[in-house]
């Protein structure tokens, strides 16, 4: 490998580590978390054109999307003059895997050799990778942020029930504030740990709200996990399908953890390939799956929100429609979810996706029709995001999609 | 006071409207082209209803592509149009069973019964009425032209239907190579018909009643005739409603009636959708010149590099041709010994290059000097072979080498040349006075003057006009780097948000800049680029488009004033230098005279590829061959065998299963696809030794593609994968017991590197073919997961997997057998290499590393590129047998894919031979290799080797292929 620059121990004093916004809910919770292990944490959240530009200069036009805006948004911030390429750094989420995701940090790292070699790139996982930094995801860090993650779904699951009904426009988000700073406070304070307790008053909270009983078209989104969370990378999805009536399904982040540990364990089985880190592979996602399972039991016994599904209903569904093997990229849970929220009502489905990318070939245009024949009434779309698509024709079909929606809702009552 | 319903449609293209009772009976109707002046449509048809109704009220909505934007403007109700089309047909035709409407941009599929279903294209396809539009500009005719040559058509060409690049570079040829325009026409409109079972359909039959809707098809009868016959309807079932082109408006109007929406006078309507404030949303960019001054200056400062002139009616001594066969345009030069200009021409080629040069020389002769001499002459481009052939012209020269020899007439020092055409976009550094580096447009990245060209007509709007417009644009829109199609949506919206004219024309420039620079060069900073920049070819000759360029490197360039006619002064240039004693061969005024041609079409029988070819026979008895892809169709025998691996590889594997068991305990099947291209030994010996028949399922063709296509989910797949459906189907008809395709995340380790996954697509494709093909089952198709590294892994996978069969006890030592056979032919690929290489050397030939993956070796895959290579005389060999002799050098990326890991030690052993060069193929739609391409290049070119790359895809075209090839040997010499 060609050498770069290295996040030491003394650039936690003197830098500030920018961070993609992907998910904006739980990315800020995280970081929070982050500056009180003493790193300087910033959320870039610029959208304009230069986002684009800066990504199309930067790297390969057929590398997919995420990784164009993702270097594209730090490269426009470096340029920018606001940060000091000398005190800062980036930090760029690094899952393994056969999918190209693997190697943003690597493309970022080359762009950055040209123009700004100073500046380390951080790489967050939890496979050990890139043990020559000072930033490592030790455990009471990797628990803390998955308490970030817990909190983070259930907010922007009440978030998104609630806005989509409020009567009073900008009750959700005043609620959703007060709770993302409230919760800052908790985990600076370590008193995030009474999970059932803060569940509750969150529940309760968002309880209050006035909403509207009119049943609304209810919208699954899943996809690539870039582009089904970021804002910046599906122009807003969730904001455009509140404008257009319906409620917005959008399955938690931590559906994603549990796919992935679910992976390391069954790709051992399938594989014969066990080794010492399987046992604790093992644990992780058992811990997962019980602290996913206190949260939507809270939601249950307070009784009045929907509660995302349960990870082991998950996996039944993606096992009825496609092999646990396939675990490149999103894989099997692109299916699985689709699977789930149309077993589950929410048969109208977004499923968003990088133009061009490769596992969902696979596991969601691939799975279209296993969807289709396991659930009939199932409604699905495939949208393609890159540079050059555009807003009106994605939201046309998404019209469409809708307009389906619409008749089979009449149709029904 | 009546209450009536209107429904007003807003497409890309045209603005329709229907008035109706409120019994849904048709009371007014209008069709109308918009030229992006939406507004001003709508308003103009409601103004002649208002006239029409003047005191009815309205109930309305509005639906289309281009209508949403409008709609939320003005106030005015809005439904999705194939919704709208949906309300329609359950009115008028309840019997109908499918609908296909094509729009503009847009294509639909509504499945009614069965399932109701609607969809649409996504947003890369093309086959639709701008499709039909813009090859009709291809071929220089009327779209109403265009259908009725097709009716008169005798034959049809594949032509990649999936989108209107693609189908370009499918049909160029094809007209360069002077096949009849009828063909062409009908194949077009047959194209379109496979985009709309292949990319709507997806696998859903169309039967029953299909019912025809939108302009296009209510419009060309050619494309009815195409579909009614693809689709095998009869008259009944095939049905074309006369107010077709309003339909979607009909239905808009029957949704205002059913959800009583509140009626308003045509009065209010006008009034509301005059007074639409259009949001402020479009991004712009900076003006291009801000004022007339400053336009001056810039032309002034252009003007200096010209050539100078002489008379071709007073010139009297030696003069030099120099023709360019472009894809879309024909250029003539002829100069004198001084390089002084005497005549020149650039135009359309409208399809007929041969005719139009013979008729331009003709005139060359007519109005010469007695005492003009034409010594000598040279010929480039495209149509390169058919116009020497046909012409008799003395020397053939690689385009990349004309345009750098003219471009050093005016800059000697010349270092980037950068030459944007009608259909493709060519650039080349220049190092030590050879071109060192040549990057062209691959066929996905479109962008260039015909587009604009197209864009321009569309818009009713001549080019010179058109582009003149865009010099004093106040706001330049931002359209993207992307492809037409992207490009076409793009423009769309910013019709919708109110851009005018002037602002896209500058915005299309600045795009055609970025595409270039941006997706071609891929440069990212200018002083890559180089210190002495040379602009060249017809786009350049936009001023506009020149601005937009200097602008965005930030430096001036050169552009010679004869910018459209560079290849052709290079071949001028080429023939002076080339002149002999003797007499030019160029076709004499006599013969000229008596010139003609016909054309043929043979299929070869030299080999089992059986191309397509296209015989030219001229007056003079000569012919002219083309669609060959190796020596034999032309008729030529080469004197020795060019060694070349892929053809040994490919013989090799598909020998193996004449090897096959006494009493098969079951037959089964195996796709001859992806991975097997590298794993056949391994299965073929473990099924064999069990005692199981093994089938493949054969060689590839477009046939076996088109047979699977109906099944095929995602259209953006690479077309290795596509083929997998086809090869399928032919399993199944072999009607084996079992087919057999293990799903492999992984695939076998190669040395140094941090991990050895198959890439998503081979790893997974099993899956996706079993939920894609309702003919297989769990019986009959098994695709276990398993790992070729851990023996132990596979022994218990094919376990269970053959559990049935009761073979427990004999599938360890099939396995290492299996292992054993699948080395040695690994090793047998590699002794061969080394055989080939030291022929190659005793012959004194240059060897290429056609680099690519093992399933490039499918003949319908490379469509015979090795072939193309052998017959330039170069020896070729496999990536995967070299690549074992080099070193894994330092990487920039991430090493953990099996099959591009061999690319990096492939590409590192070229560096250490000096008579070798790599040329990698690249399937399109192969996003790892967005990853390795710039990686191999770099490997390459930091080590002073070319570095060449071959976008390969479901086209057969083998001309830009050719164009790369023999520039690089010109490069090697």
């Amino acid at each position: 490998m060609a050498e770069y620059a290295k996040f030491t121990e003394e650039m936690k004093k003197t830098h500030t580590i920018l961070v993609p916004n992907m998910l904006p809910i739980h990315f800020r919770l995280i970081m929070n978390v982050f500056e009180s292990y003493g790193f300087h944490c910033e959320l870039l959240e610029s959208e304009s054109r230069t986002v684009v530009d800066e990504g199309l200069k930067n790297v390969h036009n057929d590398t997919c999307y995420p990784c164009l805006l993702v270097v594209g948004q730090f490269m426009e911030a470096l340029k920018s003059g606001k940060y000091d390429p000398n005190k800062t750094a980036l930090l760029i989420t690094q899952t393994g895997g056969g999918c190209r995701a693997s190697n943003y940090i690597y493309l970022l790292r080359k762009c950055l050799a040209e123009t700004f070699p100073q500046v380390p790139v951080i790489s967050l996982n939890f496979s050990g990778l890139e043990k020559d930094s000072a930033f490592q995801m030790t455990a009471p860090l990797t628990l803390k942020s998955m308490y970030c993650v817990l909190y983070g779904d259930l907010l922007m699951t009440l978030y998104n029930q609630s806005r989509s009904y409020e009567l009073i426009r900008g009750a959700s988000e005043k609620c959703l504030k007060k709770w993302q700073k409230q919760l800052d406070v908790m985990f600076k304070e370590n008193k995030y740990m009474n999970t059932k307790k803060v569940y509750r008053q969150i529940l309760q909270d968002f309880a209050k709200i006035e909403r509207s009983a009119v049943p609304k078209i209810k919208v699954g989104i899943v996809g690539e996990i870039y582009v089904k969370y970021s804002p910046l990378a599906n122009n807003h999805l969730e904001d455009f399908l509140i404008s257009e009536g319906c409620e917005p399904v959008v399955p938690g982040l931590m559906e994603f953890l549990l796919y992935w540990a679910k992976n390391k364990v069954m790709d051992a089985k399938l594989y014969d390939a066990a080794t010492k880190a399987t046992p604790i592979f093992k644990g992780a996602y058992k811990l997962f799956l019980h602290k996913q399972h206190e949260m939507i039991a809270e939601i249950r016994r307070h009784g009045v929100f929907t509660a995302p599904h349960d990870f082991a209903e998950i996996v039944e569904s993606g096992e009825k429609l496609i092999g646990l093997g396939v675990s490149m990229g999103e894989g099997w849970l692109i299916p699985a979810e689709m699977g789930a929220l149309a077993a589950s009502g929410t048969e109208n489905i977004i499923c968003t996706q990088p133009f061009g990318c490769l596992p969902n070939h696979i596991v969601a245009k691939g799975m279209s029709r296993a969807v289709k024949k396991a659930y009939p009434n199932a409604n699905i779309i495939a949208i393609d995001y890159d540079p050059g698509a555009t807003r009106v024709n994605q939201e046309n079909r998404i019209k469409l999609m809708l307009a389906n929606a619409k008749r089979a809702m009449q149709e029904n009552v | 006071m009546e209450t009536y319903a209107l429904g007003i449609d807003v497409g890309s293209t045209t603005v329709k409207t229907v008035v109706c009772d409120e019994k849904g009976t048709m009371l007014h109707s209008a069709y109308q082209r918009h030229f992006s002046k939406v507004k001003e449509t709508v308003a103009g048809q409601l103004e002649s209803i208002l006239a029409k109704f003047p005191d009815a009220q309205l109930r309305t909505a509005m639906t289309g592509s281009a209508g949403l934007g409008l709609a939320n403007a003005a106030g005015i109700s809005f439904v999705q149009e194939v919704h709208a089309a949906f309300l329609a047909v359950k009115t008028c035709y309840p019997t109908a069973d499918t609908v296909i409407e094509l729009g503009g941009e847009d294509a639909k599929i509504i499945f009614l019964t069965g399932g109701v279903e609607q969809r649409m294209n996504g947003t890369c396809a093309g086959g639709t009425g701008a499709f039909i539009d813009q090859m009709a500009t291809l071929l220089g005719i009327t779209v109403d032209e265009l259908d009725a040559a097709a009716l008169q058509a005798k034959r049809t060409y594949p032509i990649a239907s999936r989108c209107g690049v693609f189908a370009k570079s499918d049909i160029q040829p094809l007209l360069n190579q002077g096949a009849a325009r009828e063909d062409v026409a009908a194949s077009i409109f047959r194209a379109v018909v496979d985009q709309t079972v292949a990319g709507l359909a997806q696998g859903r039959e169309i039967k029953g009643n299909v019912l025809f809707l939108g302009g296009p098809l209510s419009f060309q009868k050619g494309l009815r005739k195409a579909f009614v016959e693809t689709l095998g309807l009869t008259d009944e079932e095939a049905i074309f409603p006369e107010q077709a082109p309003v339909f979607v408006a009909l239905g808009s109007a029957l949704y205002a009636k059913e959800s009583k929406i509140t009626a308003k006078s045509a009065q209010e309507l006008l009034h509301m959708v005059q007074n639409a404030q259009a949001n402020s949303e479009v991004l712009t960019g900076e003006c291009l010149f801000e004022s007339q001054a400053e336009y001056a200056a810039f032309v002034d400062r252009h003007k200096r590099h010209d050539l100078k002139y002489a008379d071709l009616r007073t010139y009297e001594g030696d003069a030099y041709l120099g023709i360019d066969s472009g894809s879309t345009t024909t250029k003539l030069v002829l100069i004198t010994d001084k390089g002084e200009l005497l005549y020149s021409h650039y135009a359309s080629n409208e399809g007929q290059p041969l005719d139009r040069i013979a008729a331009k020389l003709k005139q060359i002769y007519r109005d010469k000097h007695p005492n003009l001499r034409i010594c000598s002459s040279a010929v480039t481009g495209y149509g390169e072979d058919l116009i020497r052939a046909g012409l008799s012209v003395d020397h053939g020269i690689v385009e990349t080498v004309a345009h750098f020899k003219a471009a050093a007439f005016f800059c000697p020092d010349v270092d980037f040349i950068i030459d944007i055409g009608g259909q493709d976009i060519k650039c080349f550094k220049i190092k030590n006075g050879t071109i060192d580096s040549i990057m062209l447009n691959e066929a996905c990245s479109s962008g260039c003057g015909s587009f604009i060209q197209t864009f321009a007509m569309a818009l009713g709007y001549d080019i010179g006009e058109f582009s003149e417009m865009g010099l004093f644009a106040k706001h330049p829109v931002e359209l993207g780097s992307r492809c037409t199609v992207f490009m076409n949506s793009s423009v769309k919206q910013a019709q919708k948000d109110g851009a005018t004219v002037e602002d896209i024309s500058a915005g299309l420039s600045a795009s055609i800049i970025k595409n270039a620079i941006y997706k071609v060069i891929r440069a990212k900073s200018v002083e890559e680029l180089g210190q002495n920049i040379v602009v060249q070819g017809g786009t350049f000759l936009n001023d506009a488009v020149l601005r937009c360029f200097e602008r965005e490197i930030g430096r001036n360039v050169i552009r010679p004033a004869i910018s459209g006619l560079m290849g052709a002064f290079g071949a001028a240039l080429y023939a002076k230098e080339q002149a002999q004693e003797t007499e030019s061969t160029l076709i004499a005024p006599q013969a000229l005279q008596n010139f003609s041609y016909t054309s043929k079409n043979v299929r070869c029988g030299g080999c089992t590829a059986n191309c397509q070819l296209n015989v030219i026979r001229f007056s003079d008895g000569g012919r002219f061959v083309s669609g060959n892809r190796c020596e034999k169709g032309a008729g030529i025998q080469r004197e020795t065998e060019v060694p070349n691996l892929y053809s040994y590889k490919y013989e090799s594997l598909f020998q193996l299963t004449s090897k096959q068991p006494a009493n098969p305990r079951a037959r089964i099947g195996l796709p001859m696809v992806l991975s097997f291209y590298e794993q056949l030994p391994f299965w073929h010996t473990l099924f064999t030794k069990l005692g199981f028949a093994v089938e493949i399922s054969g060689e590839s063709d477009r046939k076996v593609y088109f047979k699977g296509q109906h099944t095929i989910p995602s259209d953006t797949v690479c077309y290795p994968a596509k083929l997998a459906h086809g090869h399928i189907e032919s399993l199944l008809e072999k009607n084996v017991d079992f087919i057999f395709w293990p799903c492999m995340s992984y695939n076998i380790q190669e040395p140094d590197t941090s991990n050895h996954f198959n890439c998503p697509v081979v790893a997974y494709y099993p899956e996706l073919m079993r939920a894609n093909h309702s003919g297989l089952n769990s019986e009959n198709f098994l695709y276990p997961y398993m790992d070729l590294n851990r023996p132990k892994n596979v022994i218990n996978v094919m376990k269970k997997t053959l559990a049935k069969y009761n073979v427990s006890g004999q599938i360890a030592g099939a396995v290492d057998a299996a292992y054993k056979a699948m080395q040695d032919f690994r090793q047998n690929i590699a002794d061969k290499a080394t055989e080939v290489i030291a022929q190659a050397r005793a012959e004194g030939r240059k060897i290429i590393v056609l680099a690519g993956r093992p399933y490039h070796l499918d003949k319908e895959i490379n469509h015979g590129i090795h072939k193309l290579i052998t017959s330039l005389g170069l020896a070729v060999v496999t990536e995967d047998s070299i690549s074992a002799l080099g070193q894994m050098p330092k990487l920039g990326v991430l090493n953990q894919w099996t099959y591009h890991s061999r690319l990096y030690r492939a590409a590192q052993y070229v560096t250490t031979q000096p008579d070798m060069q790599m040329v990698q193929l690249v399937s399109f739609g192969c996003g790892i290799d967005a990853i390795t391409t710039d990686e191999v290049r770099s490997i390459l070119e930091s080590n002073g080797k070319l570095y060449t790359q071959l976008k390969i895809d479901e086209i057969n075209n083998l001309g830009a292929a050719k164009i790369r090839l023999r520039s690089l040997l010109a490069a090697m010499k």
